[in-house]
């Protein structure tokens, strides 16, 4: 392996696993307020991407009114999946709102199946996204090359609004203890809410870059992204945002690598593997939480 | 109540006559469907919708053409009517048997198609058991013919397009380095690229990287590399339509600069309209050009199918908004004339004709087509030399050329 090769596997590597953490962000997030896992978040993100083939093609818009329309319908169906799905749940055992949330994710897959069919639709570039740029002796695309740095810099900026603003504070609260909050004083809808606002977003930023360079959509596009995501979230320690971020690196990373020794058939295997690994190990992740929640 | 039961005697009654009819036709199986009255039937065996509905489409056009050319068929004096019985097996492997079954019980003598070698498969025992001959126009896969006497095909087959594409790579580009990137556990993905490999190995040249990616991947970008750092000079990606849109931009985009071949799913506008300016240079075979005016009969039907088309604004959108004329649709047409050959090639045969004798014809036919001369094996499948390789030029498909098999025969 060359050096220039090798740093190409690893670009590669940190692009696709910076996706996966923007994306493992929206699960993390979700179970430290509700102790939920959201099973319908890769079908929020596929649906993304539907929302921007309707934008750009059907409708013909510019990239950049196109990209606030993915990020605002993004939001609210993540929003009213909430509202309609897990909020009249909120008493209920913790069971039935994951059960819910199955049958969210089977909804959205197969409302896409019926609306858009199951036939692959390309997903429109975005001029300058798609360019190639050539660094020292690595050539690859703009939507490559920037994918971590926006996944970096969304997670410091996730990070100051969690740490020292009110709403941040509201949802550490939360996500200590439901019930007391909810006493003290704390709109827990309007945190819950605000919670999924993140989550969707993140998601629908994720599926711009995700989409770019692999411009395929169909309706069951989401459910392995989601579940590898899913990995990287409980990799990390479902609940904390560092740890996502950095499960999404390793995957990303050791599913590059291992497709270039030639074992592409093994990359799915290796995720799985590896979620098997830490939950025999370390249930609690890289940096989770020490109480054990039984889901 | 009593009116109820009565209206569902009557009806089990009526259904239980109509299988009476159904078993009738099937004692004379063993036998095959007898020719008689004064109409020849023929099955059509397309999808018309489902995945393949676009290009099952295509072909069934081809057949309509074809029987508006040759419409009747003379046998031992008499003059036959041919009809045309189209069903639609929907791209299904369970819809393809009871579409297939369905033709059998309206009494075709020979049945056409099918696109696509899934439901060519499922549907051949059928056809065998009723002694009823089927002819497939582009369903390339071995198993479609393989152990079914009564299955044959007008196209090449997969192994045969990994050789051609090899000694294109090889002869013609004098490449003597070559990347293969296939299905992992795909049939025709696998199979083309492990011919293609052979034979650009016994050409002297090297595959200097053989990659493989799942089912439903997206991400091509670690294959790509690999691809790139083994320095290959072209690299031959036999797979779905689909994954072909994803690897073209991921290619450019790594700066491969390796000349990509592909196989005959690739002659499909949605590539070039979706992968664009990283379409440019791709070179696939196919088993057809509109352009190719090196036999007489194909410039015929070339013109002949696009006033066909045209006389119809309806024919145009079913044929996809254009009408270019599809290598799938001549191979409908020429499954079409070589079925109208073997009937005619029964006048002069004693005794009362069936389906039967049809499929015996069948398999000494000779017949000139627009694709090239057909002629069947023991297996069943045309005995092709040739496959048209066209390239990507101006976001268009461009004939390059009629590239020979040296290598197999």
């Amino acid at each position: 392996m060359t050096s220039s090769a090798f740093l190409q596997y690893c670009l590669a590597g940190i692009s696709i696993g910076g996706i996966y953490a923007l994306i493992a962000i929206g699960y993390t997030m979700v179970y430290g307020i509700l102790r939920l896992i959201n099973f319908a978040h890769g079908d929020i993100f596929m649906m993304a991407a539907y929302f921007m083939i309707f934008a750009m093609v059907d409708f013909a818009l510019p990239w950049y009114v196109s990209i606030g329309i993915v990020l605002v319908a993004t939001v609210v169906l993540g929003v009213v999946i909430e509202r309609v799905a897990y909020k009249p749940l909120r008493s209920a055992p913790r069971m039935s709102i994951m059960i819910s949330a199955i049958g969210v994710s089977y909804l959205l897959q197969n409302l896409a199946t019926y609306l858009f069919s199951a036939l692959p639709k390309g997903y429109p570039s975005i001029g300058f996204l798609t360019k190639s740029i050539t660094v020292g002796g690595i050539s690859t695309s703009v939507v490559t090359f920037i994918t971590p740095i926006l996944t970096l810099l969304f997670v410091f900026l996730l990070m100051q609004l969690i740490n020292h603003t009110k709403i941040g504070m509201a949802m550490r609260a939360v996500s200590k203890d439901f019930e007391t909050s909810q006493l003290m004083g704390i709109k827990i809808n309007r945190v819950i809410s605000f919670t999924f606002i993140i989550g969707c977003f993140l998601a629908a930023t994720g599926s711009i870059l995700y989409f770019t360079p692999r411009p395929s959509v169909y309706p069951l596009v989401g459910s392995l992204p989601g579940t590898k995501c899913f990995i990287a979230a409980v990799f990390g320690g479902i609940g904390s945002i560092p740890g996502a971020m950095l499960g999404g690196f390793v995957i990303g990373l050791s599913e590059t690598f291992i497709k270039a020794a030639g074992y592409s058939e093994f990359s799915d295997v290796f995720t799985f593997i590896l979620l098997i690994v830490v939950l025999l190990f370390k249930p609690t992740g890289l940096f989770g939480e020490k109480i054990t929640e039984k889901v | 109540m009593k009116k109820f039961i009565a209206l569902a005697l009557a009806s089990v009654m009526t259904f239980s006559l109509a299988a009476c009819g159904g078993g009738g036709s099937d004692e004379a199986a063993v036998a095959g469907t007898p020719i008689s009255g004064d109409t020849i039937k023929i099955g059509v065996f397309e999808p018309t919708t489902g995945e393949n509905g676009g290009g099952g489409m295509q072909e069934v056009l081809g057949i309509r053409y074809a029987n508006t050319v040759a419409p009747t068929v003379d046998i031992n004096g008499t003059t036959y009517n041919i009809e045309l019985v189209e069903v639609d097996n929907q791209s299904d492997k369970t819809a393809a048997v009871t579409a297939a079954q369905s033709l059998i019980s309206s009494g075709v003598v020979g049945v056409l198609g099918s696109y696509g070698s899934g439901v060519s498969i499922a549907a051949g025992q059928t056809y065998a058991e009723a002694g009823v001959p089927a002819i497939g126009c582009s369903c390339t896969n071995p198993q479609v013919t393989l152990g079914n006497d009564f299955y044959f095909r007008t196209c090449f087959l997969d192994p045969f397009q990994g050789t051609v594409m090899a000694s294109y790579a090889a002869e013609e580009m004098g490449y003597k380095t070559a990347a293969i990137i296939s299905q992992n556990g795909d049939d025709y993905s696998t199979g083309i690229a492990a011919y293609f490999k052979q034979a650009f190995e016994s050409l002297g040249g090297t595959i200097v990287a053989d990659e493989t990616y799942q089912t439903n991947e997206s991400d091509f970008n670690a294959i790509l590399t690999t691809v790139k750092a083994s320095a290959a000079e072209c690299v031959f990606i036999p797979c779905s339509i689909a994954t072909a849109t994803l690897i073209l931009p991921q290619a450019q985009a790594v700066g491969l600069d390796a000349h990509i071949l592909g196989s005959d799913t690739w002659e499909n506008e949605s590539i070039v309209m979706a992968a664009g300016s990283a379409a440019e240079g791709v070179v696939f075979s196919t088993f057809f050009d509109e352009n190719d005016e090196s036999t007489p009969m194909a410039k015929d039907f070339v013109n002949g199918f696009k006033a066909y088309l045209n006389e119809d604004p309806q024919r145009v959108t079913l044929n996809g908004g254009t009408d270019g004329v599809a290598a799938v649709s001549a191979l409908g047409y020429d499954a079409y004339m070589t079925m109208v050959a073997a009937l005619a090639s029964l006048d002069g045969v004693e005794g009362d004709l069936t389906s039967v004798n049809l499929r015996d014809a069948l398999a000494a036919v000779n017949h000139d087509g627009v694709t090239g001369n057909i002629t069947f094996d023991e297996t069943g499948d045309a005995n092709k030399d040739s496959a048209y390789l066209k390239k990507v030029e101006g976001g268009k498909f461009v004939f390059v050329k009629k590239q020979l098999d040296e290598t197999a025969q």
